[in-house]
């Protein structure tokens, strides 16, 4: 390990960490530039490139720029924007599972987005805002339940289990009563999907992120450390730790209701990229930042796989994370096990 | 908990009156509510007004109510019995998310469309989730948590799943989206009949279970020493929690919650004694998934929300009660 030190700050530099967030880099640049040349209309990797910077020719600018690149942009932010909410999860509970699917967190952004998609008719936009508002009330909902009551970890997941079964019963009655194109149009939704997103999508995410996740990763990142080693322990340390949970708390909801307004509740990525991330840095800590890599790499990977698996078929990405997340969480929880014997 | 046991009599007469007031309020209420004296009249002759949607809808409608409670409950007893867990329950563990899961294939890629052929992939279905959740949450070892948490990992996959499957076959969305929230409301006059001997085999072995789980309690050696095998037990235990949310999901789709909320209401009364506890919540059970049915056709007039809706809000918040006040939760 070498630590870089001026007067004021210190900074760890783990050799194997620092590796494998390149690696996790190239892997997501692979990806993106696989989605912004490869689809109906092929081009070279070097003229997509230079289709971006403006230096191509009109045709190929065009599709780059107005189609698939704001939807590589969603997928990679969506994928960081899940991922980091996934870790902060799992290292405020202590747990694995600790995730917003299993929390229920996703499940009310589902029952925002149905409300205005079958009750309110709305388009994309109020689809966007009522995922925002659903993942906000489920999250004040949940804090006022568990985490303010001084139940955190396990109890937490499995009050986040009730409140997602509540949910998951309204989602369902909200969907018996929708009409038959509209209920479509929300179990596409509700798989997630990256299919047709515009700069629209990627800008509110993207200054989401912008805004939070500097925040989580240089502010909060040494207090969740601490909070691992117990609440004793990180009061000791003289770390807030009320005002910590909270605050981490609204950071992650905030970031997994902006990922769902743009691109659906896309299943198990909050899950799996921290975990990913944990085993490819061999860092038991919190794992931010490689985290937040996993998970844009894993979002773009998964989308490459769903457009292309499948010829002529444009499968939504929620399908492929939800299949290898599901098979990844029981393996997860079949090896725990094994531990434990 | 104390409880007397010569009250235990009084208890179980208690939720015999209970259920036939619910009985009747099920036959009466609805779109077009009905007195008592034309529920009587719909039900033996077939001259009155009322016949048809008495005889053809709301009997067996409440027919099928009482066999898919009564399954619910005693599989959410045993399974409670059987695991030490008090959160479980055959929704929250995954069980009916097995058998729709198995249900849903079988509509989307093997055309299956009567109740009579789906409901063996139904038991294939809960039979696999059964053993499966089991083992992934520790088998023996199992912590109330980690198996609830198992539970919620599988179901979390097999919505995957079956949204998956919706949106691959839009035909079959049509068909499934109501059979996957849990209604009573496709009940047929034969669809109880149909499942029937499924519940009764799966009744009759969980009444030849309730002595030797009693015995279970005291742990294997004790049980041993009184006569039980525990290794047999606990096959023929998952043998009827099979049968039972099998033929209830086949036949509503998942309902949650019922199996978990039932013997927590019951135990109070009954104490721990399982013979007691089982035969309560077998009454106990229907009397609550009829009333949320009843309760589901008064919210949304002339509409009405599925029972399995319902259940699954208020059994959700008792749920996250029961965790609140559980102290044995955690991992």
């Amino acid at each position: 390990m070498t630590v870089l030190r001026t007067s004021e700050h210190s900074l760890r530099l783990r050799p194997r960490a620092l590796l494998a967030g390149l690696a996790i880099l190239i892997v997501a640049a692979i990806c993106g530039l696989l989605l912004l040349s490869t689809g109906d209309y092929p081009m070279s990797p070097s003229a997509a490139l230079r289709a971006v910077t403006g230096s191509g020719t009109p045709a190929d600018a065009y599709i780059v720029q107005e189609l698939r690149a704001p939807r590589v942009v969603t997928a990679l932010l969506a994928g960081a924007a899940l991922a980091l909410a996934g870790a902060v999860f799992q290292a405020l509970v202590r747990n694995p599972l600790g995730s917003p699917d299993v929390l229920g967190f996703t499940q009310g952004s589902a029952t925002g987005a149905l409300i205005a998609i079958v009750v309110a008719g709305g388009g994309s936009v109020a689809v966007a805002g009522g995922a925002l508002a659903g993942g906000a009330v489920t999250g004040a909902v949940i804090y006022l339940l568990a985490v303010r009551h001084g139940s955190h970890g396990f109890r937490l997941v499995l009050v986040g289990i009730g409140v997602a079964a509540i949910l998951t019963g309204v989602n369902g009655y909200l969907l018996t009563r929708a009409e038959i194109t509209d209920a479509s149009r929300a179990v596409l939704w509700l798989t997630g999907s990256l299919d047709g997103r515009g700069w629209d999508d990627a800008l509110p995410l993207l200054a989401a992120l912008v805004l939070t996740a500097p925040a989580v990763l240089f502010g909060c990142s040494r207090g969740l450390r601490m909070l691992e080693l117990g609440d004793d322990a990180a009061t000791a340390a003289g770390v807030a730790v009320g005002r910590l949970r909270l605050a981490l708390l609204a950071a992650a909801v905030l970031l997994c209701a902006f990922a769902a307004a743009a691109a659906g509740p896309v299943a198990f990525v909050a899950l799996t990229a921290p975990q990913v991330a944990r085993r490819l840095t061999g860092d038991p800590g919190p794992n931010l930042l490689p985290s937040l890599l996993t998970g844009a790499a894993l979002m773009a990977a998964a989308d490459l796989a769903a457009q292309r698996l499948v010829p002529g078929r444009d499968l939504p990405v929620g399908v492929l994370t939800g299949v290898l997340g599901g098979a990844y969480l029981i393996w997860l929880l079949a090896a725990g096990r094994r531990r434990m014997a | 908990m104390p409880s007397r046991p010569s009250a235990r009599p009084a208890v179980l007469l208690a939720s015999a009156a209970l259920l036939a007031v619910a009985i009747a309020l099920s036959l009466a209420v609805g779109a077009r509510p009905l007195t008592l004296p034309e529920v009587w009249s719909g039900l033996v002759d077939p001259q009155a007004a009322a016949f048809t949607v008495v005889r053809e809808m709301r009997l067996p409608r409440t027919l099928l109510g009482l066999a898919v409670g009564a399954a619910l409950g005693l599989a959410g007893g045993v399974m409670q019995a059987l695991t030490r867990n008090p959160l479980a329950d055959p929704g929250l563990l995954g069980i009916n998310a097995g058998a729709s899961a198995a249900v849903v294939s079988a509509i989307a890629f093997l055309g299956v469309g009567s109740l009579d052929g789906y409901v063996w992939f139904a038991f294939a279905g809960a039979a696999a989730v059964a053993v499966g959740v089991w083992a992934v949450g520790g088998g023996r070892s199992a912590t109330p948590g980690r198996l609830a948490l198992a539970g919620a990992a599988v179901n979390a996959v097999l919505f995957a799943y079956v949204s998956a499957v919706q949106l691959i076959d839009s035909a079959s969305l049509e068909m499934m989206r109501f059979w996957t929230v849990g209604s009573l409301a496709a009940a047929s006059p034969s669809s109880a009949a149909r499942i029937a001997p499924f519940i009764a085999v799966g009744l009759i072995l969980v009444a030849a279970l309730a002595r030797p789980l009693n015995a279970l309690a005291l742990g294997d050696d004790a049980a041993r020493a009184l006569g039980a095998r525990p290794a047999a037990v606990r096959v023929l235990s998952i043998v009827a929690i099979t049968l039972l949310c099998g033929a209830a999901t086949a036949a509503c789709g998942p309902i949650v919650f019922v199996g978990l909320m039932v013997p927590h209401l019951v135990r109070p009364l009954t104490g721990p004694d399982l013979r007691w506890l089982l035969a309560c919540s077998a009454l106990l059970a229907p009397l609550i998934l009829l009333s949320a049915d009843v309760l589901g056709r008064v919210l949304a007039r002339p509409g009405e929300v599925q029972v399995g809706i319902v259940t699954a809000v208020a059994g959700g918040a008792f749920f996250v009660y029961a965790v609140r006040r559980t102290r044995a939760v955690a991992a």
